[in-house]
């Protein structure tokens, strides 16, 4: 089990999305440090301490939008995995598609889990738990 | 939803043993399909060396230390793979080796689970799989 509280990168550039998944928290009592970029550019900021952003240190989990302006899901992705110190990042996506063709190329990106954020069958409170629950037993790169 | 088979790797027959014995005590009904090492759990997954062929969906849940074809060289083999490579693998090791856990990640395992801490912070790693699976889009 990961001791170092783990922080949450939420990547999202859509307002109400990011002020439902901080309420979606608050109710589960998921007290975790959360960090927000506005799209993959500026998460790349972020993990790396440019652009006039703090570095984020390990341990660390992405909550990655897929379709944001200025860089896409999939282009942060692939600029993740290519950067030698930051390709083990552990990525969970939250998308609005479950078009099966996005589900594949993004899982070609070798990501921890690919969530549909609004699924009939479950709510996004019943994702984040499992995310919380995650956390908690998994150890995390450092 | 489809339901989701467990491929156990490991060659442990005791180990084995325990994490089914956690899966009856949690009551999670998956179906579980073994292998013992790093070969026979590329059979599975190919459908080769007289084994079934593994159907996705499938959680792959990987010992490191294996005769033959260790945890790391099959996720190595997995990864070079185009038709196995987006597999979702969990680590289940006795191994807390930050150079382990760093080579797993930088293969791009889900997440890695430490077994050695047994009993209920084991039990609790089983039920986050057992909520995992519900909640992701496996590859199919």
């Amino acid at each position: 089990m990961t001791m170092a509280e783990v922080t949450f990168l939420v990547v999202d550039d859509d307002e109400i999305d990011v002020e439902l998944l901080q309420r979606a928290f608050r109710k589960l009592k998921i007290a975790n440090p959360v960090v927000r970029a506005r799209d993959g550019l500026e998460a790349l900021d972020v993990l790396r301490g440019t652009g006039g952003r703090e570095c984020l240190r390990p341990p660390y989990i992405i909550l990655l939008d897929i379709n944001m302006p200025r860089m896409t899901g999939l282009e942060f992705l692939n600029a993740l995995r290519g950067d030698a110190t930051l390709a083990q990042s552990i990525v969970f996506v939250l998308a609005t598609s479950d078009d099966q063709l996005d589900i594949y190329k993004t899982q070609e990106m070798l990501i921890s889990g690919y969530i549909v954020k609004n699924r009939m069958d479950r709510s996004l409170e019943q994702a984040l738990s499992m995310i919380d629950n995650y956390w908690k037993v998994v150890e995390l790169p450092a | 939803m489809a339901e989701v088979t467990f491929l156990v790797v490991d060659d442990d027959e005791i180990d084995v043993e325990v994490l089914l014995r956690a899966f009856r005590r949690l009551k999670i009904a998956n179906p579980v399909v073994r292998a013992h090492d790093g070969l026979d759990a590329l059979d599975v997954l190919r459908g080769t060396g007289g084994r079934e062929k593994l159907e996705p969906p499938y959680i792959i849940l990987l010992d490191i230390n294996m005769p033959r074809m260790s945890g790391l060289e099959l996720l190595e083999e997995i990864r070079r793979d185009d038709e196995l490579r987006r597999a979702v693998i969990f680590m289940l090791t006795t191994s807390d080796d930050e150079r382990d856990i760093l080579t797993s990640y930088e293969r791009n395992i889900s997440g890695y689970v430490v077994k050695s801490k047994a009993g209920k912070s084991f039990e609790e790693a089983l039920a986050m799989l057992d909520h995992y699976w519900k909640v992701v889009e496996l590859p199919i």
